[in-house]
C-alpha cells in the first residue's frame, strides 16, 4: 500500500494537478500533508469498493457452499467444502436450462427488433421531412413519461384481447420498440453532416438504401448504446412476463428465479442453489458490461492523461 | 424504391431542421413523406397498441366492474362511475387501510432512498472524478455494477445477506450486535426507537386519528426493518447510475471558477458548497426526480422478495395494484391504484420540469447581468 501511494504521489508532484496555479514551493511544502491526505482517499475509495464486491463475491461462494454451511459462514468467502450440488441441481433438476433458452430468444428478438426499429424511426425523425413528424416526436416524449408499473394491468387487458397471451409473440412484441431508443438514435442522426447522404441520393439510391447502406453504419457508437440498453432491459426485465404469460415452458429466468425465491422465504434453506440461479443469470449482463465498458462509463475518459 | 423522376415543387417547411435549407434539391426529397411515415410505422403501431390503448382500456376498467373474466367492454361489464376510486380512498374497509398502508410505506422508503442515494452517489462521483487517481476505472466499475445486474438477481442475494443467520448479521455479531430478522420484522424503525427508550404507545391523538385508514400512529412510525433492507438494496443499486451522471456534469464544468476561488483562498469545503454545488444544480434536480420516480415504481424487489410481508409493511402501491388485479381479481380497484400511483409520478415528473424552467430563465438573466444576480440570489434563494 504504501510504496503505491509514493508512487502516486511522485506522478502527483510532477503532474498537471490543479493546473499549476499554487507555485511551486508551496506546492513542495504540502507534500507531506499531501500524502496523508492521498492515503485516506484511497483508503476510502477501497473501503467503498470492497463494500460494493463484496456481495457479489460472497453469492458465487456461497453458490458452492453446502446448505449447512452457507447458514452457519454466511460471511466467510471460502466454502469449508466445495461442492457443485447447487449447479448440478439447476442444471440437471429443475427448469433452470428452459429459463435460460427462453430468456436468450426473448433477448434476441427485442435485441434486433429494437436496434432496428429504433434506428429506423430515429433516422426518420432526424431527417426525413413529413408532415405531423414533430407531432409524432411530442409523442414519443410523452410516451416516454408513462411509468411502466403503471401499465402492468393495462398491457395485460390488450394482450389478452389480442389473443397473444400466454406466448412468444406476446412477450416479444410488446417489447420491440422503445421511445427511449428512438431518441437516442434521432439525437445521433442529427449530428451526422446531411452531405454524405446527399451525395448517395444524387447518385440515384432511395430512401432505405441511403438509411440501410450509407447512415447506419456510420452510426455504430449509438447502435451499442441501443443494444446495451435493450439487452440489459429485455434481459433483466420481469414484470412484463409476469402478466403476459403463465405457462411453465414460457417461464424466463428472472420469473423463473423470482418464483425460486418466494418460494420458501422463511424456510431459509437451499440458498446455495437460490444464490448460483441468480450468479448464473447475472453472467450475461456482466460479460456485456466488461465488454462494452469503456463505452458505458465514457463520461470523456479520454480528457484525462493517465 | 424509385427516387429518379418529376421533382416535387419544394413545398416544404423552409423552417425544419438542420443545416440544409436548398431551393433546387426537390428531387431529393421526393417520396420523403411516405417513406417518413413507413419508417415510424413499427415504433408508432407497437407503442399505440401496447401504450395508448392499455392505458385506455385501463382507464375504462377503472370505472367498471369488470371481474377479470371476458372482454372488459361486453355487455355484462357495467360503468360504476368512482366506486372504485371512492372504495380505496374512503371505503373505510381493507382495501382503503392496504392502499393507505402501501403508500405510507412508499413515502417512508421514498424520504430514505432519494435523499441517501442522491449523496451517496454525489460522494462517490467527487471522490472517483480525482484527476490523479490511480484505479479510477477499477473504482468506477465497482461502483457501477451493482446497477447492471438484474433486480432480481440482487433482490435473492439480499434475501441471503440479511436472513437471520446471513452475512450482514454475522458481521454485526462480530462487533457485538445481535441483528434482527430482517425480512420477517414488522415493527417501524421510529416506532422501535421510540420503545427503545420507553414510549411503548402514542399519545391518544396519534393513536386515535387516522387518514386512508391507517392511524397518524403508524404514518409516523418510520418504514419497518423489513422495508429498511430494501432501503438499503434500493441506494446499493442505484448510486452507481447516478454516480456516472454526477461525473458526467463535473467533467464538463469548467476548472477556471474553481481555480479562481482557490486564488482567494477559498477552502476544498467552501469551494465545494459554493462553486461546485450550485453549478450541478441542473443535474442534482435529474436525479431527484429519476430517483422520487424509480422510488414510486418499486415492484420487481416485492414480488420476488417479500410480496408485501412481514405484516404488509414492504406492501407499495405498484404491487398492491398487481395483486388486486391478479390475485383477488379486483380488476377496477387495481386499475385504480395503478392510475393514482400515475398522477403522483406525473406530479413529480411536472414538478421537475417546472423547476428546471425555473432555472433556464434565472441562467439566462444571469448572464445578462451577473452581478445583479449573484447578489440578488442571496436574497431571493428559496
Amino acid at each position: 500500500m504504501t510504496t503505491s501511494n509514493a508512487a502516486i504521489l511522485t506522478t502527483a508532484g510532477g503532474g498537471t494537478t490543479d493546473a499549476g496555479h499554487p507555485s511551486k514551493p508551496q506546492r513542495r511544502r504540502l507534500t507531506g500533508k499531501a500524502l496523508a491526505a492521498r492515503i485516506v482517499l484511497y483508503a476510502v475509495l477501497i473501503a467503498i469498493a470492497a463494500v460494493y464486491i463484496y456481495p457479489f463475491l460472497i453469492q458465487v461462494a456461497t453458490s458452492f457452499k453446502t446448505d449447512p454451511d452457507a447458514a452457519s459462514n454466511a460471511a466467510s468467502l471460502l466454502p469449508q467444502t466445495w461442492t457443485i450440488a447447487a449447479y448440478e441441481k439447476l442444471f440437471v433438476n429443475s427448469d433452470f436450462p428452459l429459463w435460460f433458452k427462453n430468456s436468450v430468444i426473448v433477448t434476441v428478438f427485442v435485441t434486433i427488433g429494437r436496434v432496428f426499429f429504433d434506428s429506423l424511426a430515429g433516422y426518420a425523425l432526424a431527417r426525413l421531412h413529413f408532415r405531423g413528424r414533430s407531432v409524432v416526436f411530442a409523442a414519443l416524449i410523452a410516451v416516454m413519461s408513462v411509468p411502466m408499473v403503471v401499465l402492468l394491468i393495462p398491457k395485460f387487458l390488450v394482450i389478452n384481447t389480442l389473443g397473444i397471451y400466454d406466448s412468444y409473440t406476446g412477450m416479444i412484441l410488446p417489447l420491440l420498440v422503445d421511445a427511449a431508443g428512438v431518441f437516442i438514435m434521432k439525437n445521433f442522426f442529427e449530428s451526422i453532416p446531411v452531405s454524405v447522404e446527399e451525395q448517395a441520393r444524387i447518385d440515384g439510391a432511395g430512401t432505405f438504401r441511403v438509411f440501410w447502406s450509407v447512415v447506419l453504419p456510420m452510426a455504430t457508437p449509438a447502435l451499442i448504446t441501443i443494444v446495451i440498453l435493450s439487452f440489459q432491459g429485455s434481459w433483466n426485465e420481469l414484470s412484463h412476463f409476469i402478466i403476459s404469460t403463465q405457462s411453465p415452458q414460457l417461464t424466463t429466468l428472472t420469473k423463473g428465479v423470482a418464483s425460486l425465491a418466494s418460494g420458501q422465504l422463511s424456510a431459509g434453506t437451499q440458498y446455495p442453489l437460490k444464490l448460483a440461479a441468480a450468479a448464473i443469470m447475472t453472467i450475461p449482463v456482466a460479460v456485456m458490461f466488461f465488454i462494452f465498458q469503456r463505452r458505458i462509463m465514457n463520461t470523456s475518459e479520454g480528457a484525462v492523461k493517465e | 424504391m424509385t427516387a429518379t423522376t418529376s421533382p416535387r415543387p419544394a413545398g416544404l417547411k423552409p423552417e425544419d431542421r438542420g443545416p440544409q435549407r436548398r431551393a433546387g434539391t426537390g428531387g431529393i426529397r421526393r417520396g420523403e413523406a411516405a417513406s417518413g411515415w413507413l419508417f415510424t410505422a413499427p415504433v408508432l403501431i407497437i407503442l399505440g397498441v401496447f401504450l395508448v390503448i392499455p392505458v385506455i382500456m385501463a382507464l375504462w376498467v377503472s370505472f367498471s366492474d369488470w371481474g377479470g373474466r371476458g372482454s372488459p367492454f361486453s355487455s355484462d361489464v357495467h360503468f360504476v362511475g368512482l366506486k372504485n376510486y371512492s372504495t380505496i380512498l374512503n371505503g373505510g374497509g381493507l382495501a382503503e387501510s392496504d392502499f393507505g398502508t402501501a403508500l405510507k410505506n412508499n413515502v417512508w422508503y421514498v424520504i430514505f432512498v432519494v435523499p441517501l442515494q442522491t449523496a451517496l452517489s454525489l460522494v462517490l462521483a467527487l471522490l472517483v472524478n480525482r484527476a490523479l487517481l490511480r484505479g479510477r476505472g477499477f473504482f468506477r466499475t465497482a461502483y457501477y455494477f451493482p446497477s447492471v445486474t438484474s433486480s432480481v438477481a440482487i433482490t435473492v442475494l439480499w434475501l441471503f445477506l440479511f436472513s437471520t443467520t446471513g452475512t450482514v448479521n454475522q458481521v454485526l455479531a462480530w462487533m457485538g450486535i445481535k441483528g434482527p430478522n430482517w425480512f420477517n420484522e414488522p415493527s417501524g424503525l421510529i416506532q422501535d426507537g421510540l420503545s427503545a427508550v420507553g414510549v411503548q404507545n402514542g399519545p391518544a391523538f396519534l393513536t386515535q386519528n387516522s387518514f386512508l385508514g391507517v392511524s397518524f400512529w403508524d404514518w409516523l412510525g418510520g418504514p419497518s426493518v423489513a422495508m429498511f433492507a430494501f432501503i438499503v438494496m434500493a441506494i446499493f443499486t442505484t448510486s452507481g447510475t447516478f454516480m456516472l451522471l454526477f461525473v458526467a456534469a463535473l467533467q464538463n464544468l469548467s476548472p477556471d471558477i474553481d481555480e479562481a476561488a482557490m486564488m482567494d483562498g477559498a477552502s476544498a469545503w467552501k469551494r465545494f458548497w459554493r462553486v461546485t454545488l450550485p453549478q450541478l444544480r441542473p443535474t442534482l434536480f435529474t436525479v431527484l426526480t429519476l430517483g422520487l420516480i424509480g422510488c414510486w415504481q418499486v415492484f420487481d424487489q416485492i414480488y420476488t422478495g417479500t410480496q408485501g410481508n412481514p405484516a404488509k409493511t414492504t406492501l407499495t402501491p405498484a404491487y398492491l395494484s398487481y395483486q388486486s388485479a391478479f390475485q383477488n381479481q379486483a380488476w377496477g380497484q387495481g386499475a385504480a391504484i395503478a392510475f393514482i400511483l400515475f398522477v403522483i409520478i406525473v406530479a413529480f415528473t411536472l414538478l421537475q420540469r417546472w423547476i428546471l424552467r425555473d432555472k433556464k430563465v434565472s441562467r439566462r438573466r444571469q448572464r445578462a447581468y451577473s452581478v445583479e444576480t449573484a447578489a440578488r440570489a442571496k436574497g431571493v434563494a428559496r
